[in-house]
């Protein structure tokens, strides 16, 4: 597993990908926090809720390549052929982008040190409780990316389907509230990550959409393992 | 070392696999030989553990490679067709993840140094792969095999694509590595596998059609050798002449290929070489001898043989009508050619 973390990781900074993401998420962290600085809110939510939509687009693009690479490479075969259990490559490759996804979400300490220094009343909790909600929304979309990966050789498919996934699941409040279909509005509002996201930027920390992103995370890490290898048993 | 029983592999409907059986000892050095497309990746790839085997049993040391795959990939390094490498990393680089993914017990620094002097890459070490020649990647490639001194090695089609000097230099590492480890080697090439490997499994169409040492596999299909003669000279006195050397036990005209002379087919009796006397008593009466050789069958068309009767058959064929009804020629051609019967 530590050998795919260190691999991916050193992969992410020798080629632009990290590059790119980093700067497009620190630039419009830092656009964010520059408009609501100068607005005078100092409740730091609103940062991370507006950089929570744009984190969907950019998280294909941190995923799109992990698996499918390989597969063009043909690298799988000495992936698939050491002796280390699969779920573990997979796990390192997930933890690879993950911590790729966080990255950028450094800055946001520091942020919230310039807000707790120009007013009073700044909850630490409430920024905690933000940082622990992007991080699982975070962990949910880079494992359904990872899975959409290991789907293809081609990484610009993986992340043009990557990408399609994220508008949908940016869209499906959208469908809760068109469709009116009872069942299905229940089924849209249930998996909704925006409203689950947007709970802990409200500060509660609610153990239900802990558990739903953990879960949707551990799904598509396992969904990713038995796609590798169910190309053995093809 | 390497046991298996029974192997089947099937894609949908097709068997790729067919039931095949076979053995290795430790310290053989074993080649897999067959035509493209015959599944000699196919079950190197299911020896590795890179893909299931649909029927059958595999153990690699002891080790059933389904029941505990991580035992049993320990004790193999496998160079697949297209060595697996990250073209972005440099060579240290990725042999230092290699021996992390596997997580060799051998103090790093030494294991990897000793290595990269073995394949001769201790110079490129610090070079991107990407930007390394065809003949270097494959030396990284059996490298990456290398780490962890796995007892079995397996070579996929280890210098296709390689030029001459590279091919005989890996091949020589190739034989240097069979001290220590327990080689397989596939290639479609023949002088490849006879240059390296002291048992041949020739495989066709998902079956080994012969499992045997080189030189047995000339000697026994080509048992029946004929000579070929080109020669100047009365056509009967010549073949009157050589039918008397003792050891000659029939002599037939091919008829003219070459304008003032005359083809010649010898069958000689078994395990006697005649070209000597044939070549004195032809120069005794001043017959000039244009071409004579031992029609022994190479390894060449044993493959042939073996993993192809159609195309022999038509290859024969067309050489029948060249040789415009020549029932001569023809019978002769069958000798050579016609379908093995073994």
């Amino acid at each position: 597993m530590g050998a795919v973390y260190k691999r991916e990781m050193k992969a992410y900074f020798t080629s632009p990908i990290g590059y790119i993401v980093m700067a497009v998420m620190l630039f419009l962290m830092g656009l964010y926090f520059t408009y609501m600085f100068s607005a005078g809110y100092s409740d730091i939510s609103f940062l991370f809720m507006s950089i929570s939509s744009v984190s969907l687009f950019v998280s294909p693009i941190i995923t799109m390549r992990l698996v499918s690479e390989d597969k063009k490479q043909k690298v799988d075969q000495v992936l698939l052929t050491a002796p280390v259990k699969l779920w573990k490559i997979v796990t390192g490759k997930f933890l690879a982008a993950f911590t790729l996804f966080m990255l950028p979400f450094t800055a946001s300490v520091i942020y919230e040190i310039i807000l707790n220094v120009n007013s009073a009343d700044v909850s630490w909790v409430m920024f905690l409780s933000n940082l622990v909600g992007i991080a699982l929304y975070g962990a949910a979309i880079i494992a359904i990316g990872l899975f959409i990966s290991s789907m293809t050789e081609s990484q610009i498919i993986a992340g043009i389907v990557g990408m399609v996934v994220s508008f949908f699941i940016m869209q499906i409040d959208y469908f809760a509230t068109a469709v009116d279909v009872a069942w299905v509005s229940t089924a849209c509002t249930y998996f909704s990550f925006v409203n689950r996201f947007y709970a802990f930027t409200s500060g509660q920390i609610d153990a239900s959409n802990i558990v739903f992103f953990l879960s949707i995370a551990v799904l598509f890490i396992y969904l990713t393992t038995l796609a590798m290898d169910r190309k053995r048993w093809a | 070392m390497i046991e298996v029983k029974n192997l089947s592999k099937r894609y949908g409907n097709h068997l790729a696999v067919k039931n095949v059986s076979f053995s290795i000892d430790e310290g053989e050095i074993v080649g897999f030989l067959g035509p493209n497309g015959a599944g000699k990746s196919t079950i190197m790839n299911i020896l590795t553990g890179y893909i299931s085997l649909t029927d059958g049993e595999v153990s690699v040391g002891g080790y059933n490679v389904l029941e505990e795959p991580e035992l049993a990939k320990r004790r193999i390094g496998y160079l697949p067709e297209q060595p697996p490498l990250y073209q972005e990393m440099t060579v240290r680089e990725y042999l230092n993840f290699i021996y992390d993914l596997k997580n060799v017990k051998f103090p790093r620094k030494p294991h990897i140094n000793e290595i990269c002097r073995l394949v001769h890459i201790d110079h490129v070490e610090n070079r991107l792969i990407k930007n390394l020649s065809k003949g270097y990647r494959q030396r990284v490639g059996i490298a990456q095999a290398l780490v962890g001194n796995p007892d079995v090695l397996i070579l996929d089609e280890p210098t296709v694509g390689l030029d001459p000097k590279q091919i005989i230099e890996i091949r020589k590492l190739i034989v240097g590595l069979s001290k220590h480890h327990t080689i397989i080697l596939s290639s479609h090439i023949l002088s490849e596998i006879q240059a390296v490997c002291k048992r041949i499994l020739i495989i066709n169409n998902g079956e080994i059609v012969a499992d045997d040492t080189a030189v047995n596999l000339s000697h026994n299909l080509s048992s029946n050798h004929t000579i070929h003669l080109r020669a100047q000279g009365p056509e009967s006195e010549v073949k009157k002449l050589i039918a008397s050397i003792k050891g000659v036990r029939s002599i037939t005209s091919l008829g003219v290929i070459e304008p003032g002379s005359m083809d010649y087919e010898i069958e000689p009796a078994e395990e006697t070489d005649v070209r000597k006397e044939i070549f004195t008593r032809m120069s005794d009466r001043k017959w000039t001898i244009l071409e004579l050789n031992s029609n022994e069958l190479t390894l060449e068309q044993i493959f042939l043989r073996l993993t192809d009767g159609s195309f022999v058959a038509k290859k024969s064929e067309a050489q029948k009508d060249e040789a415009l009804s020549d029932s001569d020629k023809a019978a002769a051609f069958e000798a050579a050619f016609g379908e093995e019967e073994k």
